[in-house]
């Protein structure tokens, strides 16, 4: 965590992420966890409504990941040296969470069973986790030069 | 790791591209070969699109003729040929169970697409070919108003028609071309989604009683098995009474239903699960044994348990029972008509004819074709014979989908629903000399 340095008017602290670009990402976290708890419910009570409701969430969090996913490439290719290595970081972590929904999307799409099974549970597992890195490091306060 | 991941994520896609396509294994007959489940994240798939006859017709075997006996029906799906040789054909399309998953809008978009786009007709037109020329000169809409009816039975004066959600009972005169009024209602039948909407129907050999074939709400149980009671069955009705009960479970989708002439048992077609690979499930000839559990979901052709099914059932399992005739995976059965004295004579002389509406589940189109089962002492005796084939182009569209066929020992013909081109077509044995 960057310290703040008030005393030093030259510098700012913002987060990395502008503030739509984190309401978009805000609906991934959530809808990847939602999914993950289903599927989990899914997997203990083999009632089918819970993996319904999964995949409904990974379909949601794949649209609006897309916008997210579209606007981390354009900032990672736009970052200036000192940020590219955390925007290229971001960008890693939102192409993980989203090419491991769209897998999911898929296998959430089979029927009975194995619409979750452990693949099911191991890809909502990775995009959540994905997911909620990248938000840590999105919504972490950056240090740039204001000036 | 996350390299890792992906990799182990998309395996299920590479093998989707390099599956195996066991295109040699026999899969017809008693005791077809069944391959392992392949089960994978996009099933195989090809759909033929639609390609019009463009003047073509289907091709028949040596020494018969076919021609359009009646065109721009709506949606024909099952035909009834009455006592004085008129010919009715049910029109319609039901079903409209609720999208519950994003897979049911696309995979009814796909399905959509290798499909008509005429409305279904909710009606049963008359034919009539007084002259037999393979033509029907007179047409007329004899029932209107009706429910995605698809079964058609005529016991002593009455016709029944078996609607998407109840059996009716009209009451008929010779020569009648339409008939008025709503009809009277036998039974409800289980109507609730109609994920799969046909509801077979043929009369016992005495007439006493009929029996309805109702399919599954779902593939393998994933609406729920709340929504499977009465589903993936074949009642018995009381013909006079209404009265009813289930002679036949676990029988996933029985879309024909005939009577067997030398044995009057009945028997029908039933449309197996998909999804678990271009090779699996084969659709199936059965004679429906009384009390028999055919498997569906909890295992298929006997004791083969499927994996999607939870919680599983292995006392299910334990009970269910194998069909008689496999007649391949996908091809998609819809029509079942037995030849009835003498049928055409030769090697289709005594069998079934059996309608194939084609698959979408598999990478290399079967079904597409009518073909003949042959038939000894009320058991089938050999492989399936083509009988009308030429309803795909060379280019793998279709031209035609066949569906419900009618065996008229009179004219010695063969009627033939087609529910893509929206034909009935006229089989007929070219006259000697």
């Amino acid at each position: 965590m960057p310290e703040r340095r008030t005393h030093d008017f030259e510098t700012v602290s913002r987060p990395m992420l502008h503030p739509l670009h984190a309401i978009l990402l805000a609906f991934p976290i959530a809808l990847f966890t939602g999914a993950l708890v289903s599927d989990i419910a899914y997997l203990r009570t083999a009632e089918l409504q819970w993996s319904n409701f999964a995949a409904w969430m990974i379909t949601g969090a794949l649209v609006v990941g897309a916008m997210v996913l579209l606007w981390a490439l354009v900032s990672a290719v736009l970052a200036r040296r000192a940020g590219r290595v955390r925007a290229g970081g971001y960008l890693l972590l939102i192409v993980i969470m989203w090419g491991a929904g769209l897998v999911n999307a898929f296998q959430h799409s089979r029927d009975g069973w194995s619409s979750v099974g452990a693949l099911g549970l191991l890809l909502s597992l990775t995009s959540m986790l994905a997911a909620l890195l990248a938000g840590w490091i999105g919504f972490s306060a950056a240090r740039r030069i204001a000036r | 790791m996350s390299r890792r991941l992906i990799i182990l994520a998309l395996a299920p896609f590479v093998l989707a591209a390099c599956g195996p396509n066991e295109r040699d294994l026999a899969q017809t007959g008693p005791e077809p070969q069944l391959p392992r489940q392949h089960e994978t994240l996009v099933p195989p798939m090809k759909i033929a699109r639609p390609a019009g006859w463009d003047g073509k017709v289907p091709t028949v075997p040596a020494g018969f003729s076919i021609t359009p006996m009646a065109s721009d029906l709506k949606v024909p799906r099952q035909i009834l040929v009455l006592p004085n040789g008129d010919v009715l054909v049910a029109e319609g399309s039901g079903g409209g169970a609720p999208k519950v998953r994003p897979k049911d809008v696309i995979a009814g978009y796909i399905k959509s697409l290798g499909k008509t786009k005429v409305k279904g007709g909710d009606q049963i037109t008359l034919l009539r070919d007084a002259d037999g020329d393979g033509t029907a000169e007179l047409r007329t809409v004899f029932i209107d108003g009706l429910n995605a009816p698809y079964g058609l039975a005529f016991v002593e004066g009455a016709l029944y028609v078996a609607n998407q959600d109840a059996l009716l009972r009209f009451s008929y005169q010779d020569g009648q071309t339409r008939v008025a009024g709503r009809g009277e209602e036998v039974t409800r039948i289980p109507s609730q989604l109609n994920h799969h909407w046909t509801k077979s129907l043929a009369a016992s050999a005495d007439g006493a009683r009929l029996y309805v074939g109702i399919g599954s709400n779902s593939n393998i149980g994933e609406r729920g098995m709340a929504v499977e009671e009465e589903r993936a069955v074949i009642w018995e009705i009381d013909r006079l009474t209404g009265a009813r009960r289930t002679i036949a479970t676990g029988i996933r989708n029985p879309t024909a239903l005939a009577i067997e002439p030398t044995t009057s048992a009945l028997w029908a077609v039933v449309n197996e699960r998909d999804e678990l690979g271009p090779q699996l499930v084969p659709d199936y000839l059965t004679s429906v044994r009384e009390g028999a559990f055919y498997g569906w979901p909890y295992s298929y052709w006997g004791q083969n348990v499927d994996p999607r099914v939870r919680p599983q059932k292995p006392e299910m399992v334990a009970k269910a029972i194998t069909p008689d005739y496999a007649l391949g995976s996908h091809v998609a059965a819809l029509g079942l008509s037995f030849a009835t004295q003498g049928g055409f004579g030769g090697v289709f002389a005594q069998g079934a004819f059996i309608g194939e509406h084609g698959s979408w589940n598999r990478q290399d189109l079967a079904g597409y074709k009518v073909v003949f089962v042959p038939f000894a002492g009320g058991r089938p005796t050999g492989p399936p014979v083509d009988f009308v084939t030429g309803f795909l182009d060379e280019k793998g569209g279709a031209r035609g989908r066949p569906v419900g066929v009618a065996f008229d020992p009179r004219s010695r013909t063969l009627l033939i629903a087609d529910d893509l081109s929206n034909t009935v077509w006229r089989v007929a044995a070219r006259a000697p000399g």
